[in-house]
C-alpha cells in the first residue's frame, strides 16, 4: 500500500511541472507586452524607454524563459501569486474567500449529485428492463444533453418566478440552494449510469448467485452483497467528476450570482487580467489533482486488485 | 433410387454499410435521433428561404413580444425575430461541431495512430504527454487556450476542438495496439505488405467502429461546451445568432419575456438530445459487444 501511494505521489512531479509550465506560458504566449501598453502615449519615446527597461529588470522579464520560470515557481512558493491589474490587490486576497464558495457549492452539488445518481442507477440496475428502468435511463439521457446555463436559467423561472418559493437574488444560506441543485443534478446524470452499469456487472456474478442460492433476500443481495462492490468503480468516477463539478462552476456562479472562483475566472479571461486567470487555472488544477490523488488512493484500500495491476 | 436435387441458396453478399444502416432503421431512438440532426441540417442549408424574418433586423417597437402571429415564438430584447434566429442558429451550432470535432478528431486520430503504430520510444513521449494534459481537467484546458487567444467564435472553438485531442488520441492508440495483435494483422504482414500499407490498408480500417462511437458522443458535448463559453462571454460574441450567445442579453429579461431564454436554450437542448440518442443506436449497432 505504502508503495503504491509513493508511486503515485512521484507520478505527480511531471503533471504538476506541466500545469506550472502551461500557466507560465500562458503568460509569454499572449500577443500583447503588458509592459509596454503600460507607458503607451503616456511618457516621451525615451522615457518611455528607460521605465520600460527598469520594470522588465523588476519582474524578470529581460531574463532567458527559463530563468523567468524559476522565478515564477519562486514566488509561487512564496505564495506570492501575483497582483490583479484590474482589481489592484494581491490576487490570493481575492481568490481566497471565493474558493471557499466554490469549494462549499461543488461540495453540496456532489452530495446531491450521488443521492440522486446513486439512487436513480441502484434502482435501474435492480428492476433492470422496467419502466422503471427505462425512465431512469431516458432521463439520465436528458441530463446529460442540457445546457447547464439553460438548467440554471428554468430553475430561477420556475422556482423564483413562478412558484415564488425563492427570492430571485437570495441572501444567506439558501443562496446556494438553486445553483448547488442545478450543478448536482447535471451530474447526476452521468453517475446514475455508471451506478447501473457497475451494479448490473456486480449482480451477474457468482457469488450474488450463491447468496441468492442460499436464500438471501433481493434486498439483502443488493444492499449488503452488491452495493459495497458496485461503490469501488463508481468512486473512481466521483474523482473525475469533480472536474466537471469544477468547469461547471464557472457557469452556474454566473448564472446564480455565486461569488465563487469560477464567476471570477469568466470574469477575469474578460478582462485580460493575466496574474488573475493564472492563479485561478493553478488553483483549479491543484485541487482537482489532490482530490483524484485521494480518490485513488481509498480506491487502491477499497479494492486490493488496484494496486497488483499498477 | 430417386435423387435428390438440393438446389443451393443462391449466395448473397450484402454490404456491410447496408447492414448497419438496416440496423440503425429498426433502432427507434436511432430514428428519432437522425431525424432531429437532418432537421438541423436542413433548416441550417435552407435559412434564408425558411426563416420567416431577417435574423438582424432590430425592431424596438415590436421587443419582448410573445408568441403570436406575427413572431410565432416572440422577438427579443430588441425586437427580433426569435424563430428566425433560431433558424440561423442551426448553421453557428453545426459549425461548431465540425470544427471543433474535426480539430479533436484529426489531431487525435494521427497522434493516437503514431503512438500506436510507431517505435516504443515515440509511443511512450506521446502518451506520457497525453497522460498529463488528461490530469488536466478538460474546461480549464478550454479556458487556458481561450484566455491565450481571447474569446471570440473561432477562439472558443479551437479551445474546445484541443482540449478533445487528448480522449481521441488515447482511444485511437488503445485501439490500433488490440487491432495489431489480431491473427488477421499477422497474415497480412505473411502476405508481404509493407507498414505503412498494413497500417492504413489494415488497422485504420479496423479503428473506425470505435472511432465513430467516440465521436457520435464527444461532438455534442463540444458544442455544449463551447455554447456554454459564448453564453459566459468567452465565446461567440452578440449579436450573432448562436444559441449560448442569444441568452448573453436575453436572460436579463427573463422575468418579463421568459420566451426569449427558453427558445435558444431549448433548441440547444434538442438538438443535443438529437445527436446523443443517434449515437446510442450508433454504439449499440457498430459495437460487437452488442
Amino acid at each position: 500500500m505504502m508503495q503504491y501511494v509513493v508511486r503515485r505521489l512521484l507520478l505527480l512531479i511531471p503533471v504538476i511541472i506541466t500545469i506550472l509550465l502551461i500557466t507560465f506560458l500562458m503568460k509569454a504566449l499572449i500577443p500583447t507586452d503588458a509592459v509596454t501598453a503600460m507607458y503607451r502615449g503616456q511618457l516621451s519615446e525615451k522615457d518611455a524607454a528607460q521605465a520600460i527597461a527598469t520594470l522588465r529588470a523588476k519582474y524578470h522579464l529581460d531574463l532567458p524563459w527559463y530563468q523567468q520560470f524559476f522565478f515564477y515557481v519562486g514566488d509561487l512558493l512564496h505564495g506570492n501569486f501575483g497582483e490583479s491589474i484590474r482589481l489592484r490587490r494581491p490576487v490570493i486576497d481575492e481568490i481566497g474567500y471565493r474558493y471557499v464558495n466554490t469549494i462549499l457549492l461543488t461540495g453540496l452539488a456532489l452530495a446531491i449529485a450521488l443521492i440522486f445518481g446513486l439512487t436513480t442507477g441502484i434502482l435501474a440496475a435492480a428492476r433492470r428492463n422496467t419502466w422503471l428502468d427505462v425512465t431512469a435511463t431516458t432521463i439520465g439521457l436528458f441530463g446529460i444533453s442540457m445546457p447547464a446555463f439553460f438548467f440554471g436559467l428554468l430553475l430561477i423561472l420556475v422556482f423564483s418566478v413562478w412558484l415564488r418559493l425563492l427570492p430571485v437574488v437570495p441572501h444567506g444560506p439558501i443562496a446556494i440552494l438553486l445553483p448547488a441543485f442545478a450543478l448536482g443534478a447535471i451530474e447526476a446524470a452521468p453517475l446514475s449510469q455508471v451506478a447501473r452499469s457497475s451494479m448490473i456487472d456486480v449482480l451477474r456474478r457468482d457469488y450474488i448467485q450463491a447468496a441468492r442460492a442460499r436464500g438471501q433476500s433481493e434486498m439483502a443481495l443488493i444492499f449488503r452483497h452488491a452495493l459495497p462492490n458496485a461503490l469501488i468503480v463508481v468512486l473512481t468516477v466521483v474523482g473525475l467528476q469533480i472536474g466537471n463539478l469544477l468547469g461547471g462552476a464557472f457557469i452556474v456562479e454566473t448564472i446564480f450570482s455565486w461569488h465563487g472562483i469560477g464567476e471570477l475566472a469568466v470574469n477575469a479571461i474578460q478582462w485580460r487580467d493575466f496574474a488573475l486567470t493564472q492563479a485561478i487555472i493553478l488553483i483549479s488544477a491543484a485541487t482537482y489533482l489532490v482530490i483524484n490523488l485521494v480518490a485513488d488512493i481509498v480506491y487502491a484500500w477499497l479494492d486490493p486488485r488496484v494496486e497488483l495491476l499498477s | 433410387m430417386t435423387v435428390l436435387m438440393v438446389e443451393e441458396p443462391p449466395v448473397v453478399v450484402i454490404p456491410r454499410w447496408r447492414v448497419i444502416a438496416n440496423r440503425l432503421l429498426q433502432s427507434r431512438a436511432a430514428v428519432v435521433g437522425g431525424l432531429i440532426v437532418l432537421i438541423v441540417a436542413l433548416l441550417a442549408i435552407f435559412a434564408p428561404w425558411i426563416a420567416p424574418h431577417d435574423p438582424f433586423k432590430i425592431d424596438p417597437i415590436h421587443r419582448l413580444k410573445p408568441p403570436g402571429f406575427d413572431h410565432w415564438i416572440g422577438t427579443d430584447e430588441v425586437g427580433r425575430d426569435l424563430l428566425s434566429r433560431i433558424i440561423y442558429g442551426t448553421r453557428y451550432f453545426l459549425l461548431i461541431c465540425a470544427i471543433t470535432s474535426s480539430i479533436s478528431a484529426t489531431a487525435g486520430t494521427i497522434l493516437g495512430l503514431v503512438a500506436g503504430a510507431g517505435s516504443p520510444l515515440t509511443d511512450g513521449i506521446i502518451m506520457r504527454t497525453i497522460d498529463i494534459l488528461l490530469a488536466f481537467p478538460y474546461i480549464l484546458m478550454v479556458l487556458v487556450v481561450v484566455a491565450i487567444l481571447g474569446p471570440s467564435l473561432w477562439t472558443g472553438m479551437v479551445a474546445v476542438g484541443i482540449a478533445g485531442i487528448p480522449g481521441y488520441a488515447r482511444l485511437v492508440r488503445s485501439t490500433v495496439l488490440t487491432v495489431k495483435g489480431e491473427d488477421y494483422v499477422t497474415s497480412v504482414r505473411a502476405l508481404g505488405a509493407n507498414e505503412t500499407e498494413i497500417l492504413f490498408g489494415t488497422v485504420l480500417p479496423n479503428v473506425l467502429s470505435p472511432l465513430i462511437i467516440y465521436f457520435a458522443f464527444a461532438t455534442p458535448l463540444s458544442a455544449l461546451i463551447a455554447s456554454a463559453l459564448s453564453f459566459a462571454g468567452l465565446g461567440t460574441q452578440p449579436p450573432a445568432p448562436e444559441w449560448g450567445a442569444m441568452l448573453v442579453n436575453s436572460r436579463t429579461y427573463l422575468f418579463s419575456a421568459w420566451w426569449a431564454v427558453a427558445a435558444p436554450g431549448l433548441a440547444l437542448f434538442v438538438s443535443i438530445f438529437g445527436m446523443n440518442i443517434l449515437g446510442n443506436g450508433l454504439r449499440d449497432v457498430l459495437d460487437p459487444r452488442n
